[in-house]
């Protein structure tokens, strides 16, 4: 069969072919009659049991409408149903425009199981013109003055929602509506469960009343085929694995990750036969995949005459995608579930393998036969899904935050119960110690980790040319080996929806951003997504973070203060999102924390990373004997404790979590004007305290650390506004992970300059003291051109009072070499 | 006699009788599962039931009862069938209504679709296997205590005998999917060339390949290589979410080996033909989904008692419910452990602290977990074995003859690259692809690092050993599904051999310093083995399960102690008490007097405890200093 090319396949061939145009109710109503008196022929005895088994469960393939008209089209191909081959351009109005069938519906024929007497919705009802013009109240009186979501921008929310949405369709003459189900709920509870229960009956309804307003309304405009319904968020959005078989035949809403889709099929919706003997032509429709082909042509009645012509036949477009429980939905120890969805006409190649969604669609259940020729059936059901709606809920983290789909749905229980939590005077307190509770002590560190969860407000300053301001936190760990820091890592990483880990002795500069890959199937080349994008809005924690090679870090520098990943390879540039906090765990480069050495020296990281971090915290051992008893303590309870006990000393990881992902999606604090004060006077007060010694100690990012800080405490507290006690807070964790990091070991003075330009001040001075001593050391002894190496250094030594070093020596000469002053070669150092 | 069996050899006459008196009321489903305990609960009357572990599958009835040792290795989509159905009778023109469950397939009639009498249920499928690295000992004891007269319907033995043979062969020579795959298509090759006249061009190619695949070779998927055993589907009917993926299960449910189901490959032609777009199954998916019953035979649950141990010499239940047993373990707990003891350091070459060591590793078991530290794995490093020599063989046979299960890992640089050690999702056949690190809880994983040779690890060799690196540290295995990781916890008893220090993690190092010298080693070591007698031997096995299940509190007095005794080491020198030595010294203090037989930490077994690791470390130093290359 020769495959149809794909750009004729997206729209109704314009058919000059007269026909008596029926408004759509008519022929509605006539449709389901037809349907009902043409079964298809029986052919032979196999056919005709399965005509009757499967009506049980109207399978998706049946059309719905049935006109037995011969006539001849110029079009090779057919699309739709012949009805839609009416007369035409240019048309307008209801008349005029083409229905597409709906194979996302199926037959209207309804199922026997259901009981028509005790519901109040028989089919003729449904189709009644009461019920259709209840349906055009719902639209033209619906809407919704709180409405969030993200389709309705732009919209006046206090003007009905659905009008505005059709006089939308007329302007972008994309004929299809979506109907949020939870509007229908509000407006009326009935019509919703009826929606719900027989989706094959009410949906065709609202088609209808939907196209009579929108004629009625603009009767002008011109669209490519009537407009169709697609209603969506049926009933909550629904886990897999709640699917039971009361659910067939149902309108339902699940979500989950596409794992696998087919091939485009084209499915027959109308077979095409013409008589080899004498040219009669005839039209079969196709019932649940199977053509009654004609045994005898009813024209010459000559028995086996009739052949299928391929090209004048109908078809539609079909796809099957596999779709997978999300990760998160699954029961940990259980693997994930998968289902079957067919996609039909314009939603085929809507999504893509990977692509998160919520399928909206009727679920549907078919005998699967052991063999045609034998009675016996295998037990089981074939279960699909006929999609309807899809909605991705991933598809705006490419452009912006897109925090309705990332939402979870809290019960209200659930919400009051977090706010309760919140009002508590000790949240932060308890919040923190719940966070890691096998991990001991080390406060401070848990805190700053909590704030990191919560993060920062996300500002957007791209008016001003500044871009986005980053509002994720990033938070270094270093320290003795030993000292659980990777345990507190894999926490986190646990607790976090969209959390990454990573080695840094593991992972490369590819594995970490992004890389370009053939697809070995299409040929085409693909961005595979490394782990610092793939935590976009979560937490990437990288541990043995000094392990990692130069040009691995050397990617983190634009990914922790721009928040971006830029790409050129392969013929791709792009800029790719990465709005994650790192939390990372260094080890010394002596295996055992120096403290006779700064930070940097200990763990030799390029200074320019460590700026990027808003708080450096040490993790070492403190020992002191109070601090060991209890340590003791805390890990022989480990040992003894009973797994209940140690659930009512702590606060749930699932609360916690909670508490996280609600702060996060509904809190927005922002600075108030005491705050902002109180955060302009730290500032000044950090400047100050260097300036007096001459050096500086505080620069723009740690006020941006400051603000970014006091707001995630505010969330912490479930507060709209920053105030002063956040900035309090902000202000100590601040200070108490310079203490532990920036502090010149020499002089025991906190000095920012150590973070900043990867020396500290005290050294800076030294430095240069040491050269103008080793100067005015070669100035005395007179005009020599040339001086022995090691002799120069025993001299230096011998006149300074401080101990000086070779390393000392010859970065002083290495400084006097920069000044032009002198030159070494080898062992011996000439004067210029 | 018959009579007394008829539940085990007609199951299904037993549940369509009590279905037939329910009068549909929906509460016979409870009685048939009620039924079934009761009979299984008569004395031993569930050693009359045939094992599928050790009757082949063509000598057991069809639709009769059986029972099957496994763990749950994939679970695959629920699906729907008929609970209940109706049938037409065309010749007597009578309507009949029927039980679905525990059945594939319905009898009897036409079945009438339109029928309100229909009732859809719902049911799981689980992949099973045979417990991966059960060893040999345990199989045969299990098959020892079986009762059931297994009578070989004599109508089809020798069609299928001669299939089934042919099927271990290939098995045997054809351990991993890799080969399996190039062979397929080889013989596919092979076949498409002689056969191809005969066929439609278009359609032979397909149509080949997937019929060498199905009758040359069908994966099992089993994690281990060279495993064997038959894999069952079993349909769970209820409460399947108390299942866990590696979960041992003992199940026992009605074998549908139905020849009906064989026409799956007719039928698959068949409906292509038919209708392409109804084809919802790829060719690998229907393969691995719908394996011949001949060879995956299906099990309709009735009811799975889950297994903490496979220990064939213990009581399937939890120990606790047995008294008696377990204080006559306890008496002559002590002597036993002083005879293992005894025979490890043989095994050993004279080491006594490294069989003390052994033990420990051997009963240690991942009781509980704190957010997401396991707490007692006692994962144990072995050092100081002698570089490529058949010792480490030998140990691993010496602990293969303790242990229920185990598996020895060579970590050649060949194996470290080559072999699929962490399970990961075939999305195109819709299964989870097994690896060597799917095995069930406490198996003994014996890493042999002494086979490691200097060369390169590839991508694959890395991720193997970040995967066995996450196995050790934090007992877990990060599944691959390809769009994401997932993450499982497990419970298995890593033991390293190795030269030097291994490269992996372990929580602790015991260096081995053979005290005797035999002049020929395998001579030496199958003596000591063979010295051992069967008997002593289950003792040992009795004593390891019952030690490792015991339950262990610590008093708040030792606490107290614990604490001061914490406190004063770090006052003399706090490098050599870390918070992590003091985890490893309550790991070591727990199994210590759980190898005792003591439920409780008492003051000397703190002390022991302390002796023990002082006397391992001191060993570790000197042994650095010998070498001097050590970090």
């Amino acid at each position: 069969m020769s495959s149809p090319s794909s750009q004729s396949r997206k729209r109704d061939p314009p058919t000059p072919a007269s026909e008596d145009p029926l408004s759509p109710p008519s022929q509605r109503s006539r449709a389901h009659d037809t349907s009902t008196e043409l079964q298809p022929m029986p052919t032979s005895p196999a056919m005709d049991t399965a005509a009757q088994d499967v009506s049980l469960f109207s399978s998706p393939m049946a059309p719905r409408s049935v006109l037995q008209s011969e006539v001849d089209v110029s079009s090779p191909l057919m699309y739709g149903t012949p009805s839609s081959r009416v007369e035409g351009t240019p048309r307008s109005g209801i008349r005029g425009t083409p229905a597409r069938q709906r194979a996302d519906l199926g037959s209207v024929r309804k199922a026997p199981q259901v009981d028509m007497h005790s519901e109040p919705v028989s089919e003729s009802c449904c189709h009644s013109p009461i019920f259709v013009l209840f349906l055009q109240r719902f639209l033209q009186q619906f809407t919704d003055p709180n409405s969030r979501e993200e389709e309705n921008a732009g919209l006046d929310l206090n003007e009905p929602l659905y009008m505005q949405k059709l006089d939308e369709i007329s302007v972008v003459g994309e004929p299809v509506l979506n109907v949020n189900c939870s509007h229908i709920q509000t407006f009326d509870a009935d019509l919703y469960r009826q929606l719900i229960c027989y989706p094959q009956e009410v949906i065709p309804t609202f088609d209808m009343a939907v196209n009579e307003l929108f004629f009625d309304r603009l009767p002008d405009s011109v669209l490519e085929h009537q407009i169709q319904v697609r209603p969506y968020s049926a009933l909550k959005t629904r886990n897999m694995r709640a699917l039971n078989p009361e659910d067939i035949d149902q309108l339902i809403t699940i979500s989950g990750m596409v794992i696998r889709t087919s091939q485009l099929i084209p499915e027959m919706q109308e077979a095409f036969f013409r008589c080899q003997v004498c040219a009669f032509n005839t039209r079969v429709e196709v019932d649940r995949g199977r053509i009654a082909e004609p045994a005898v042509c009813r024209n010459c009645n000559t028995t086996h005459s009739m052949a299928l012509v391929h090209n004048r036949s109908a078809f539609s477009d079909k796809q099957m995608i596999k779709l997978q429980e999300s990760p998160e939905d699954m029961p940990a120890g259980q693997t994930p579930h998968t289902t079957v969805v067919y996609a039909h006409n314009d939603l085929v190649d809507k999504v893509q393998p990977g692509d998160r969604i919520n399928i909206t669609g009727i679920y549907r259940a078919a005998p699967m036969r052991l063999n045609p020729r034998q009675s016996q059936v295998k037990s089981v059901y074939k279960t699909h899904i006929d999609v309807i709606h899809f909605r991705k809920t991933d598809e705006k983290r490419l452009h912006g935050l897109d925090e309705d789909g990332e939402q979870k749905l809290f019960t209200k229980e659930r919400v009051a119960m977090l706010k309760e939590l919140a009002a508590k005077p000790d949240v932060y307190e308890r919040l923190s110690s719940a966070l890691a509770p096998s991990i001991y002590e080390h406060e401070d560190i848990k805190k700053g980790i909590l704030l990191q969860l919560f993060g920062g407000t996300r500002k957007d300053f791209t008016q001003t040319g500044r871009g986005n301001f980053r509002a994720e936190i990033n938070i270094l760990l270093c320290g003795d080996p030993g000292t659980s820091k990777s345990q507190l890592l894999q926490y986190v990483y646990n607790l976090v929806p969209r959390g990454q880990y990573t080695s840094g002795k593991g992972s490369s500069a590819v594995g970490l951003t992004a890389y370009v890959m053939k697809d070995p199937e299409t040929r085409q080349l693909v961005l595979q997504t490394g782990a610092l994008v793939l935590s976009d809005n979560g937490i990437c924690c990288i541990d043995e973070f000094d392990k990692m090679s130069d040009n691995t870090r050397s990617v983190l520098h634009e990914v922790m203060e721009q928040q971006t990943l830029s790409i050129a390879k392969a013929g791709i540039i792009c800029q790719l999102n990465a709005r994650t906090s790192v939390l990372a765990a260094a080890n010394p480069v002596e295996s055992q924390w120096n403290p006779k050495k700064t930070t940097i020296e200990n763990i030799q990281l390029p200074h320019t990373l460590l700026s990027r971090f808003d708080l450096i915290f040490l993790m070492l051992d403190p020992q002191d004997e109070a601090y060991d008893r209890r340590l003791a303590h805390h890990l022989v309870s480990l040992y003894y404790q009973s797994e209940e006990q140690i659930e009512e000393e702590y606060l749930d990881m699932a609360v916690l979590k909670d508490y996280i992902a609600f702060a996060r999606t509904s809190v927005h604090p922002r600075l108030s004007e005491e705050a902002s004060q109180a955060l302009i006077e730290a500032y000044v007060d950090m400047r100050k305290i260097g300036s007096g010694r001459g050096m500086v100690s505080a620069y723009p990012r740690q006020l941006e650390s400051l603000i970014r800080l006091a707001e995630a405490h505010a969330k912490v507290r479930f507060s709209s506004k920053v105030e002063s006690i956040d900035v309090e807070e902000a202000k100590r964790l601040h200070r108490e992970a310079l203490k532990q990091s920036a502090t010149d070991p020499r002089t025991g003075f906190v000095d920012i300059s150590i973070l900043t330009t990867g020396m500290s001040a005290t050294a800076r001075k030294r430095k240069e003291e040491v050269a103008q001593a080793l100067k005015k050391l070669i100035q005395s002894k007179g005009k020599t051109p040339a001086m022995k190496y090691q002799q120069l250094f025993d001299d230096l030594r011998g006149q300074s009072e401080a101990a000086i070093t070779k390393d000392m020596f010859d970065e002083a000469l290495r400084a006097l070499a920069d000044e032009d002053y002198l030159t070494v070669t080898g062992k011996t150092v000439r004067l210029l | 006699m018959p009579t007394v069996h008829d539940w085990i050899n007609n199951p299904l006459a037993v549940v369509d009788g009590l279905f037939a008196q329910s009068n549909s009321s929906p509460d016979w489903e409870k009685k048939v599962v009620e039924y079934f305990k009761e009979k299984l609960k008569l004395n031993d009357a569930h050693t009359w039931v045939p094992s599928l572990n050790d009757v082949p599958l063509y000598y057991l009835k069809p639709n009769s009862l059986v029972k099957f040792r496994c763990m749950v290795q994939d679970m695959f989509d629920p699906e729907f069938f008929m609970g209940v159905y109706e049938t037409n009778d065309l010749t007597s023109n009578s309507k009949q209504v029927k039980c679905g469950k525990y059945r594939d397939i319905t009898v009897g009639g036409q079945v009438d679709f339109n029928s309100r009498n229909t009732v859809t249920s719902e049911r799981q499928t689980f992949y099973c296997v045979p417990i991966p690295g059960e060893s040999q000992w345990a199989k045969e004891s299990y098959a020892g205590t079986s009762q059931a007269r297994v009578v070989p319907s004599t109508s089809y033995v020798p069609n299928r005998h001669k299939r089934s043979y042919e099927e271990d062969d290939e098995m045997d020579t054809q351990p991993q999917q890799m080969k399996d795959v190039s062979q397929g298509t080889q013989s596919s090759a092979e076949s498409h060339g002689n056969t191809e006249p005969k066929r439609q061009e278009t359609e032979a190619p397909s149509h080949d390949s997937s019929s060498a695949h199905c009758t040359s070779s069908l994966d099992l998927n089993f994690p281990l290589p060279g495993e064997k055993g038959p894999a069952c589907l079993v349909k769970v009917y209820e409460d399947w979410d108390s299942f866990k993926l590696n979960d041992m299960l003992e199940v026992f449910g009605i074998l549908s080996a139905d020849p009906a189901l064989r026409v799956i490959a007719d039928e698959r032609e068949a409906s292509l033909l038919l209708d392409p777009t109804e084809v919802t199954e790829t060719v690998e998916e229907q393969r691995v989904h719908s394996p011949p019953a001949s060879l995956v035979p299906r099990l309709h649950m009735l009811y799975a008692q889950p297994l903490v141990h496979n220990n064939p010499l213990l009581p399937s239940s939890a120990p606790e419910n047995d008294g008696d047993h377990l204080s006559s373990v306890l008496g002559e707990l002590a002597s036993v452990r002083a005879e293992l003891h005894t025979y490890l350091t043989h095994v050993l070459m004279g080491d006594s602290l490294a069989a003390e060591y052994l033990i420990l590793h051997l009963i240690s078991n991942v009781y509980s977990r704190r957010d997401v530290l396991p707490l007692g794995k006692f994962t144990l490093n072995l050092s100081g074995c002698p570089h490529s020599s058949p010792y480490t063989e030998h140990l691993y046979k010496a602990i293969q003859q303790l242990v229920p299960s185990s598996y020895r890992l060579c970590m050649s640089l060949h194996n470290m690259n080559n072999q699929r050690m962490v399970p990961r999702k075939d999305y195109t056949a819709n299964r989870l692809v097994s690896g060597t690190l799917q095995l069930a809880n406490n198996t003994s994983l014996f890493l042999d690092e002494t086979q490691l040779e200097q060369g390169q690890l590839d991508a694959t060799g890395v991720r193997n050993i970040t995967a066995l690196g996450n196995l050790i540290s934090w007992q877990k295995v990060d599944y691959d599904f390809n769009y994401h990781q997932m993450e499982f916890p497990c419970n298995i008893n890593v033991l390293i051999t190795s030269e030097g220090r291994s490269l992996l993690p372990s929580d602790s190092q015991v260096h081995l310093r053979p005290t005797l010298n035999p002049p020929n080693l395998e001579e030496y070591l199958s003596a000591v083995q063979v010295a051992q007698i069967p008997s002593q031997l289950n003792k040992y096995r009795i004593y390891l399960s019952v030690a490792r299940a015991l339950n262990y509190t610590i008093s708040d007095e030792i606490t107290k102690a614990v604490e001061e005794d914490f406190v004063e080491m770090r006052k003399d020198d706090p490098q050599s008490m870390s918070a992590e030595d003091l985890h490893r010294l309550l790991v070591v203090a727990r199994l210590l007097s759980l190898s005792h037989g003591q439920n409780t930490l008492s003051r000397d077994g703190w002390m022991k405890a302390k002796q023990l690791e002082a006397l391992r470390i001191s060993r570790t130093q000197q042994q650095k200093s010998v070498s001097g290359n050590e970090p």
